[in-house]
């Protein structure tokens, strides 16, 4: 191997990483410095990153009635108890816990024993049932959403937590994902289970399950991520009760129709918004890698 | 304590036809050893003794009661993979404890929380746990007991695997390839073990294998198949001094025994390569083949009348108590070698001419069919 290291090339190479990670995270950090910046500092572009964190007076308090006095904040702490306070971000968050987590474990539920259906048993029509699955994953979420949204309107679903699970609950790129990972779980570790009298159900929850650690927090991470961010299926779902908004809904509380956005409180929750994610995310990763690295079969 | 019996089992894949026919009787207790080249169906048949397979026909009856329909899990059988297949998540107790956890505990008993609560469970965990320890103490694997698999050598994961199939006390121990994955001096190692092990416990081994030299060495009785079928059934000596198709003669024995085109006359005298054997057979002009097992050979620096063949060294391979000899007749490509004692060759170097004669009653010949064709009575 070709250990020598050329120092233009590297240079060139982190440059352009540099740069596309520079674009990645750009809007992160507007984000980030929004919600901590005072309306005035926003629209005028002022004050840097944290901002100046001058006293400002909250206007909308004082349309209240309440003393100017009483009014006075700091731009972050504004912001931030805004986010909780104009909209039950809270209620949001435990509603955003409760969709992501339900489709995530249904999906499991489903995917585990179809992938291993898929994979180690021998059935007539596997391949071809295997070929279906490789077809729905060219299906696109927005082609079959109207018909979901009247099939769950017709049985009286819509506006429901339901309707925010149910049509997620069969994940294909779940069944693919593990299905591709079953076939590398070796055949007499399966047989040694039946041995040892296992059903076949048992060995998908005590066998499979535990061997396929890596590949479920692969998929926990695109699963959680999806459900989590989604803005357009709860926007079709849930037509008019608020207590079922999930974080993203939760941002339009923010956007002001006439009287212009509030960009502080939004971009703070925003922030809120994201910030289980990363954290998720970076746990995530630490075992994701600790799983593949020590998943020695043989 | 039970026999096995196999009657008439047939197994096809699709249009292939991987077992034609198999009828064995395995007896109860006994090492018995199914071996013979990849793709003979061994590996086949045992999965179905196992229940992991369906024969396409025939039966298979454990204690004489049919178990065609019976769950591998039920047929009390245990098995060992050569991948060792230990549950990768589970500590080795775990994994040993497994099968236990599984036949001893109702369904109610194994579940996670509401189990722990039922009066029955607590001494008949005690008691599988001690069953667990008493096997690791054989094994000699009691300070392994809290490590997972994947921190455990090949050889360890191979006790444990065994441990996992000898707690459940089974009627007969079904085993597959368990050694091939192993280095070689760990193997000749596990070899004894495994045998001294079927001693001790006086259960049935039934062991497949590819190696000849593991099914020499450890079986009461030894399974030769090839293409489907059983060639030859037979104690391990047996086997190697009076194989009855040419090609367990050539599958058993390493190095592998020399084969030399002949020709039975109108006499029924026989003359490989052109030196003549002194007995007869019962075949008239026909083509048959000799097979001289390396051990069998003689080797003279003169030859004496017409028999014997003229060899010219090629290779002299050291295996310290004795010599092999490789080389090719002279006047013929054919390849021969011989086994001989270092004293005797001590003279002879590569390039060097010298006689080899076959010792006299060690000859076989075979006929066109590939079956042995024996000398007459007191030819």
């Amino acid at each position: 191997m070709n250990n020598q290291v050329h120092p233009v090339r590297e240079a060139i190479k982190h440059a352009v990483l540099i740069l596309g990670a520079l674009i990645v995270i750009l809007p992160f950090y507007v984000m980030v410095s929004y919600s901590l910046k005072s309306p005035h500092e926003i629209e005028s572009n002022t004050g840097g990153f944290f901002g100046a964190q001058e006293p400002m007076v909250d206007e909308y308090c004082v349309k209240l009635g309440n003393p100017r006095d009483a009014c006075v904040e700091t731009p972050v702490v504004y912001n931030y108890t805004q986010a909780f306070k104009k909209a039950p971000l809270l209620r949001y968050l435990l509603n955003g816990i409760l969709v992501t987590a339900s489709i995530f474990i249904i999906q499991v539920l489903v995917a585990l024993p179809c992938a291993y259906a898929l994979s180690k048993l021998k059935f007539w029509g596997r391949d071809f049932v295997f070929g279906l699955v490789m077809f729905c994953l060219l299906i696109p979420v927005h082609a079959i959403a109207l018909p979901i949204y009247i099939m769950l309107a017709k049985i009286g679903l819509t506006n429901t937590y339901a309707s925010l699970v149910i049509p997620w609950t069969i994940s294909v790129f779940g069944i693919f994902l593990m299905r591709q990972f079953f076939m590398t779980v070796p055949d007499d570790l399966i047989d040694a289970a039946r041995m040892d009298g296992m059903s076949e159900f048992s060995i998908i929850w005590k066998v499979m399950l535990p061997t396929a650690v890596p590949a479920l927090l692969a998929f926990a991470i695109f699963s959680v991520v999806a459900h989590w961010n989604d803005y357009f299926w709860p926007r079709v779902a849930i037509t008019g009760n608020r207590d079922l908004y999930t974080p993203p809904l939760g941002l339009r509380e923010f956007k002001g129709d006439a009287d212009g956005s509030i960009w502080g409180p939004m971009m703070a929750t925003a922030t809120i918004i994201v910030t289980p994610l990363i954290a998720a995310f970076l746990l995530a990763q630490r075992r994701f890698i600790e799983g593949i690295t020590l998943s020695g079969m043989k | 304590m039970s026999d096995i019996r196999l009657n008439a089992i047939f197994k096809t894949f699709g249009t292939t036809e991987v077992l034609r026919g198999i009828d064995l009787d395995i007896r109860a207790g006994e090492f018995l050893t199914l071996v013979g080249p990849s793709g003979c169906g061994k590996s086949t048949l045992l999965r179905i003794i196992a229940g992991l397979e369906t024969q396409t026909s025939g039966d298979v009856e454990i204690a004489g009661t049919p178990v065609n329909h019976v769950r591998a899990s039920d047929r009390d059988l245990a098995m060992v993979f050569q991948s060792y297949a230990l549950y990768p998540h589970l500590t080795v107790r775990q994994n040993m404890a497994t099968p236990l956890v599984l036949r001893d505990l109702t369904f109610w008993e194994r579940a996670p929380i509401v189990g722990h609560a039922l009066p029955g469970r607590r001494p008949k965990v005690k008691s599988l746990h001690a069953a667990v320890d008493d096997v690791a103490q054989v094994l000699k694997i009691e300070h392994l007991m809290d490590r997972k698999p994947g921190q455990l050598s090949g050889g360890q994961r191979q006790r444990v695997a065994l441990g996992r199939a000898m707690v459940r006390k089974p009627v007969a121990f079904l085993m597959d390839e368990p050694l091939s994955n192993l280095d070689a001096a760990l193997r000749v190692h596990m070899r004894s073990e495994l045998a001294e092990l079927h001693r001790s416990l006086g259960v049935t081994f039934i062991y497949v294998t590819h190696d000849q030299a593991e099914a020499l060495t450890m079986s009461n009785r030894m399974a030769v198949m090839m293409d489907g079928d059983i060639l030859q059934l037979g104690a391990p000596d047996e086997v190697y001094d009076d194989p009855k198709d040419r090609r367990v003669a050539e599958f058993v024995g390493s190095p592998k025994i020399n084969m030399l085109p002949g020709r039975a006359d109108g006499h029924g005298r026989v003359a490989a390569l052109g030196a003549p054997l002194h007995r007869h057979v019962g075949l008239q002009d026909q083509d048959v083949t000799v097979g001289i097992r390396p051990e069998h050979l003689q080797l003279t620096t003169t030859q004496a009348d017409n028999e014997g063949w003229p060899f010219r060294v090629t290779h002299k391979e050291n295996m310290g108590a004795d010599f092999f000899l490789h080389g090719t007749v002279n006047g013929s490509n054919h390849r021969m070698v011989a086994r001989a004692r270092p004293e005797d060759v001590a003279e002879v170097a590569i390039g060097h001419d010298v006689f080899l004669r076959a010792q006299s009653g060690k000859a076989m010949v075979f006929g066109g069919d590939d079956r042995r064709v024996y000398f007459a009575e007191g030819a």
